[in-house]
């Protein structure tokens, strides 16, 4: 040991100390490094006719998907279209249901691997924030372009409208383009409404109240809730918002204006809700994350329940437990009275299943040009038999067989006509919809809460968005 | 430095010989040391200036100063999962531990006394010793999934169980707050208590067996034998399961987010996620800064109150 005598002791207690500072807990200050990128240069290639967008042929590409309810089959098609035009591009496709996790730390590094992304499912990456940090590219350029299958026809004069209005952000310029119609709303068996009950289609709130009177006395709960979900009862609601107040109701949310929430439509429609729930005519019951497929089981094959409230997914989600004579329908929301601003048929209609392009993607061209194949009449095609929703590209479906769901949420597309809304804040400030009106409502639906706790709540979330300096507004052009 | 070139006018100076022993150390723990510092201290450091910044994922992160501390204190979202946070620091150690420390000394002396032996465990101890493990060798997320299938409302078995006997169960996870933290604190208490199972087996072993023999000729019985012997004896195990449990209770994440609806209620790491998913990150990383405070404070705490003699043996 000579001069330096060193105890176990001593040793043992630095340990100690030192073991201390490893507070497991921290791990929640897990690293991340905010790195700027340098310019990367995108590749490009010759513009010309048959190569509108100026894709260079070699440049490699990778297409990210979000792999949920509906797989990645669809997109593969796609990509295999890609391939055939550019076979020296060698596209890869992942699919994953983690997006932000696996695209999002590239993006702020600056340096995406990803061309193309399909951001979607519940790890999706905050689209607002990728606006703001100016790390999506503009795709005005797809809808710009000549169309796949007519050069004399751009793309955005294949898409239905709202496709571009969904993709803007407060300016001109285009960030996501969605692909799939969703027609939200009332959902029901025609076979159990019309043979069953003996009754027709609720137009309005009374007719709505009378249909569950009926159902009541026959044991059957004439609505359901995904207590899991608390967040679906916004599909049946939203449109009537609208109906009542007009647009003016439903902008106003959108920009996040004071007493938006607060408006007289809006309370006598939670009214309304809140008469059927104290009827206690909503089945219950539902409460873990697989609520929606509980409730849905519960209204196809136990038929215990009438309308759920949903979107035009759940025919394909719920087909293994559906009876063939089911005669899946959805219906537009009812009419208060005859004092509503927008007529019955109104309809929550939006394009879903986003896309983007990172702005620093290595070969943007090729993620622009990938779009414009998605928006052929063929892929689109494709895209309705594989997953069975409505493609965004005028008349790709016409003339198909269209199970009973799909062919009543078409017929709802065409009554409706312009009278199409969209609530552009579950883009923008999705945590107003994510949290604060999917834990509102579930305090609403319970009976805790009344019309008017439930419009403060709202209105309360609503103005902390507008004060909260980490979120990016939307201004009203 | 070696002793041949320690001057003289020092070699015998005690500030001289700590230092010299710490040099000592120190070489030896150098590396590692910088390795911690790199992939442990940095990220902290880094961490806690994001908390001062407006970083939202981008190229930029400007300077806000105490901004995002501010928002938070007046976040009522912040204080309902702090709330909830709270509530396990306090809750889930004590039961956890309690429970840890009865199995534990059930399996080493809760038996009879066969075969002229001071004490033993009960009958099948070494089985049970195994079977609380088990909880621990499962992911978490597994865990999760698992008993969010056993809440369930209508077809879960705990309600399924009770309907054999004609009680309705409650809604479990259905939105009644005491509820969801009566289901998150099993849950939790469930998955640790076989680690500190074994840990106080370990400290249990390790007291010598004469000290029983003199405890069971003085007629003591099992309990008296516990809280006299035992629980002294292994006092130091005990009061760092309490902080490590502190700790996880504190981070219960996982099991939250996988198992809990988001509207029932919310820990603060969740919340945290949640921001870190908005992309707001210079707050989320000001939300980690605060739960590093309160995980250190209550270390600290227990440290102070937990602090008794040590006795050796």
């Amino acid at each position: 040991m000579g001069s330096t005598s060193v105890n176990r002791r001593d040793v043992m207690k630095r340990a100690a100390a030192a073991g201390l500072l490893a507070v497991p807990a921290v791990g929640a200050l897990s690293s991340c490094a905010s790195g700027g990128g340098d310019e990367n240069k995108a590749e490009k290639g010759e513009k010309s006719k048959k190569n509108p967008l100026g894709v260079k042929e070699d440049a490699g590409l990778t297409v990210y998907i979000f792999n949920g309810g509906y797989g990645d089959k669809y997109a593969q098609f796609v990509t295999d279209m890609y391939a055939k035009k550019y076979p020296e591009a060698d596209p890869e496709q992942k699919p994953t249901e983690k997006i932000a996790t696996q695209v999002q730390p590239k993006i702020v590094r600056g340096k995406p691997t990803a061309d193309v992304v399909n951001n979607s499912g519940a790890d999706q990456m905050n689209p607002g924030k990728l606006v703001h940090n100016k790390q999506v590219a503009d795709l005005s350029e797809v809808l710009d372009a000549p169309s796949w299958d007519d050069p004399n026809v751009t793309v955005r004069e294949t898409l239905v409208p709202v496709v571009e209005q969904m993709g803007r952000f407060g300016g001109r310029e285009c960030y996501q383009l969605n692909i799939a119609l969703t027609v939200y709303g009332n959902w029901y068996s025609k076979k159990l409404l019309e043979d069953g009950l003996d009754s027709s289609y609720p137009k309005t709130w009374d007719e709505m109240l009378a249909v569950c009177k009926k159902a009541k006395a026959k044991g059957i709960h004439g609505w359901s809730y995904p207590g899991g979900h608390p967040r679906y009862m916004f599909f049946s609601m939203y449109a009537m918002f609208a109906q009542r107040g007009g647009r003016d109701v439903t902008t106003a949310m959108d920009y996040l204006e004071p007493n938006a929430w607060k408006h007289e439509a809006v309370k006598e429609v939670f009214e309304a809700w809140e008469e059927l729930v104290a009827k206690k005519y909503v089945l219950t019951g539902f409460d873990g994350t697989e609520a929606h497929t509980e409730m849905q089981t519960a209204w196809t094959k136990e038929g215990k329940c009438l309308f759920v409230p949903n979107g035009s997914w759940v025919e394909n989600e719920a087909k293994d437990t559906t009876p063939e004579d089911f005669a899946m329908t959805v219906g537009a929301t009812p009419s208060l009275d005859s004092g509503d601003k927008m007529p019955f048929g109104t309809l929550y209609s939006p394009a879903g299943e986003p896309f983007i392009v990172p702005a620093k993607a290595k070969n943007r061209q090729g993620g622009l040009e990938w779009l414009r194949m998605m928006y052929s009449k063929e892929a689109a095609l494709n895209l309705f038999k594989e997953i069975g929703s409505m493609p965004v590209v005028k008349g790709a479906i016409d003339g198909q067989q269209l199970p009973s769901g799909t062919a009543s949420a078409q017929a709802a597309i065409k009554a409706a006509g312009d009278n199409i809304v969209i609530p552009q804040f579950m883009d923008w400030y999705n945590e107003l919809f994510r949290e604060d009106f999917n834990n509102m409502i579930h305090k609403f639906m319970q009976g805790q809460i009344g019309p008017k706790q439930a419009m403060d709540t709202m209105q309360k979330a609503s103005d902390r968005i507008m004060k909260d300096p980490d979120i990016t507004k939307v201004k009203k052009a | 430095m070696p002793p041949r070139f320690t001057p003289e006018r020092v070699r015998y100076d005690r500030r001289y010989r700590t230092l010299d022993k710490y040099r000592f150390i120190v070489g030896f723990l150098a590396v590692p040391l910088a390795f911690y510092a790199l992939f442990v201290i940095s990220p902290f450091l880094q961490a806690i200036y994001y908390s001062f910044t407006d970083w939202s994922g981008g190229p930029v992160a400007n300077f806000v100063g105490f901004d995002n501390y501010e928002k938070m204190w007046n976040d009522d979202r912040f204080w309902d999962s702090l709330e909830v946070s709270v509530l396990l620091l306090v809750i889930a150690p004590v039961l956890t531990l309690v429970l840890g420390m009865f199995f534990a000394y059930m399996i080493t002396s809760g038996g009879r006394h066969r075969r002229g032996r001071a004490i033993a465990g009960v009958a099948g101890s070494s089985v049970y010793k195994v079977v609380y493990f088990f909880p621990q060798v499962l992911s978490v997320a597994i865990i999760a999934v698992v008993w969010g299938r056993v809440f369930n409302t209508n077809s879960g078995l705990i309600n399924g169980g009770l309907d054999k006997v004609g009680v309705d169960g409650p809604a479990w996870l259905g939105g009644d707050e005491t509820l969801g933290l009566i289901s998150l604190l099993t849950v939790i208490s469930w998955s640790f208590i076989g680690f500190y199972v074994v840990l106080f087996s370990a400290a249990m072993g390790a007291i010598p067996k004469d000290i029983y023999e003199a405890a069971l000729l003085d007629g003591a019985g099992r309990a008296r034998t516990f809280f006299n012997v035992t629980l002294p004896l292994i006092w130091d195990t005990v009061r760092t399961g309490w902080i490590y449990m502190g700790i996880q209770a504190l981070d219960t994440f996982a099991i939250c987010l996988v198992m809990v609806p988001p509207h029932v209620l919310k820990v603060t790491p969740v919340f945290l996620y949640e921001r870190f998913r908005d992309g707001q990150y210079g707050y989320a990383t000001a939300i980690g800064v605060v739960l590093l405070l309160l995980s250190m404070a209550f270390s600290l705490i227990v440290m102070r109150v937990g602090n008794r003699d040590r006795i050796e043996y």
